[in-house]
């Protein structure tokens, strides 16, 4: 197939790389068969109450909490020799993270991995989703650090539980009012809390909420897992994923005053880059699969663009590209 | 008018609420009953169970026997066997509870202002603007200065935490307020402040009032009638000015006698 030529192996078809390439003295995966049962029910539990945060058995990965245990475990558990991977860390699929993760997989399950979006049918993610829009039947499993929206606000975990089991979350908004009080419009700009299915609040982990949108009705399964604080939840594929706000100030995203410099995006998620000690900076997709997408269109970006006309962009809120 | 009708049931009818902490007794077998615009003290010595009845009437605790019933604007529940949503709406709506520490009763580092707003988000207000001018509207009642809507309460005197707490209360128009020893953390003349306020939101909000203190002048000022407790148990019981002028039980002679007269 024509999708074949762009995924990334050491082999040259699927099945010889399945035979050469896995690892010895680890079971398929890495995760033994028990530990990855236990996580399918627990991702089905997960399913079936949407923005439910269902206790699980972590176990020690042999890599750091907050590097991405949770979501390697629902990986481990749910990849099949057939599965197609792709590994992003914020955005990009050349971060260390991302390719210690992809790594890990070609190696302990043998699996094809690649950077294309739309060619993966499992999508583990660490603070973005991708540009691409995703289509069902792929899987995007986000890595979260907390995965309980209100830590902050009361420190007690028992406390914290009948306020979801009771849907008392009149303590979340005293949150975003207090942004506002202080700050003038709400602040929080990344792990920004959504009301799912109209029942539990979430934490959809620390995406920029510039992403919260996309995970409104989405036709792919979205799968959290936070491997420290040992819980799984999940949004299945066409729920609805509202962002909190107030009637008077609703819910907004971030916007750029530039576009992105190297494919010219002016509606893609941008990273902020310094250039060097006296202030130049330009702005590029963090998604860097969507962004090589475009520059192989011919799509190009304008890096010279000022920083003084950026002010007027932010005021005016156009976003005017060359 | 909606007093009238309600004027015929009490507003809290308590029967025979006992709480034991394993073989110690906590209170024993306490009655009364709370008529809406009431205001009820409880009197008597540190331990004597006082703070241990309030928590079982006010929903917080679980008494070992007993029964309380409120009858509130969804009809009379059972604060004791009703199913926890209905218990806790009535008890966010309908219900405040004032704590002696301020700390147990405000959150002390959301501002003022989301203090106050905290009730009326909870209960499902959904608007930035209304819900500042209410916390503006109630500053302003319990007298403190509006610009300090978005200060922290660790930045604030005792006394303010205090009317703070008590603002962050009545902001749902709540029929039925506990009082745990409001006053006694305050200086005399912030104390004769508060009473002063408390007493004029009584009467403009036509407010029940349950209030443990050990304070018999604070009851003297607010309470229609007194239950005086010692040793878990109610001793005497009657009308405020009745229990003190005119004390039959050596308990309530002996805690009447005790009031320094300069």
């Amino acid at each position: 197939m024509n999708r074949q030529s762009n995924i990334q192996s050491k082999a040259g078809t699927k099945n010889s790389c399945i035979d050469s390439c896995i690892m010895e003295g680890y079971n398929y995966a890495y995760l033994d068969e028990q530990t990855k049962r236990m996580i399918r029910r627990t991702i089905l539990k997960a399913v079936a109450i949407p923005g439910h945060q269902v206790p699980f058995g972590s176990r020690e990965m042999p890599l750091p909490y907050g590097w991405g245990t949770g979501g390697m475990q629902i990986t481990a558990s749910l990849i099949g020799s057939k599965d197609i991977l792709k590994v992003i860390d914020q955005g990009a699929d050349d971060t260390t993270n991302a390719v210690s993760i992809r790594r890990f997989f070609s190696r302990t399950a043998g699996v094809l991995t690649t950077t294309r979006t739309q060619e993966a049918t499992l999508i583990q993610t660490r603070h973005r989703i991708p540009e691409t829009h995703l289509i069902k039947d792929q899987i995007i499993i986000y890595q979260v650090p907390i995965p309980e929206p209100l830590r902050f606000i009361e420190p007690r975990d028992k406390e914290v539980r009948r306020m979801h089991a009771l849907k008392e979350y009149g303590i979340m908004y005293v949150k975003l009012y207090e942004d506002i009080a202080r700050h003038g419009r709400i602040a929080k700009a990344f792990d920004y809390p959504v009301l799912v299915n109209g029942r539990y609040i979430m934490s959809p982990s620390p995406i920029p909420k510039f992403d919260n949108p996309k995970m409104n009705r989405m036709p792919a399964l979205q799968l959290f897992g936070a491997g420290r604080e040992k819980r799984i939840y999940a949004v299945p594929p066409y729920t609805e994923v509202k962002s909190l706000d107030f009637d008077d100030y609703p819910f907004e995203v971030e916007r750029w005053p530039l576009c992105c410099a190297l494919c010219g995006s002016d509606s893609s998620y941008l990273d902020e880059i310094i250039l060097d000690d006296k202030g130049s900076k330009l702005f590029v997709c963090s998604d860097t699969d969507h962004c090589n997408k475009r520059v192989d269109k011919g799509y190009r970006g304008n890096q010279e663009k000022p920083v003084q006309e950026a002010k007027t962009c932010i005021r005016t809120g156009e976003r005017k590209c060359a | 008018m909606c007093m009238k009708d309600s004027n015929h049931i009490p507003l809290l009818k308590v029967k025979s609420i006992s709480k034991y902490y394993g073989r110690r007794i906590g209170c024993r077998k306490i009655d009364f009953e709370l008529w809406p615009g009431e205001v009820l003290g409880i009197v008597g010595e540190s331990g004597s169970g006082k703070t241990t009845l309030l928590n079982c009437i006010s929903g917080q605790m679980e008494p070992s026997e007993g029964a309380v019933w409120y009858a509130g604007n969804g009809g009379v529940i059972d604060m004791c066997a009703a199913p926890e949503p209905q218990r806790r709406l009535a008890m966010r709506t309908e219900m405040g509870t004032v704590y002696q520490n301020p700390r147990d009763g405000l959150r002390m580092h959301i501002s003022a202002g989301g203090n106050i707003g905290e009730r009326l988000m909870a209960n499902g207000l959904r608007h930035y603007g209304k819900v500042r001018r209410k916390a503006l509207n109630w500053l302003e009642k319990v007298e403190i200065d509006s610009e300090r809507i978005d200060d922290i309460p660790v930045t604030f005197s005792g006394g303010m935490q205090q009317r703070l707490q008590i603002a962050r209360n009545l902001v749902t128009n709540p029929r039925l307020v506990f009082m745990d020893e409001p006053t006694s953390g305050l200086d005399v003349s912030v104390q004769a402040r508060l009473l002063d306020l408390l007493k004029g939101l009584v009467t403009e909000l036509d407010l029940s009032m349950v209030m443990v203190t050990h304070d018999l002048a604070v009851t003297r000022l607010l309470a229609h009638r007194l239950i005086v407790m010692k040793d878990g148990e109610a001793v005497e019981s009657g009308l405020t000015d009745q229990v003190l002028d005119d004390p039959q039980h050596p308990y309530t002679q002996l805690l009447v006698s005790s009031i320094l007269h300069p």
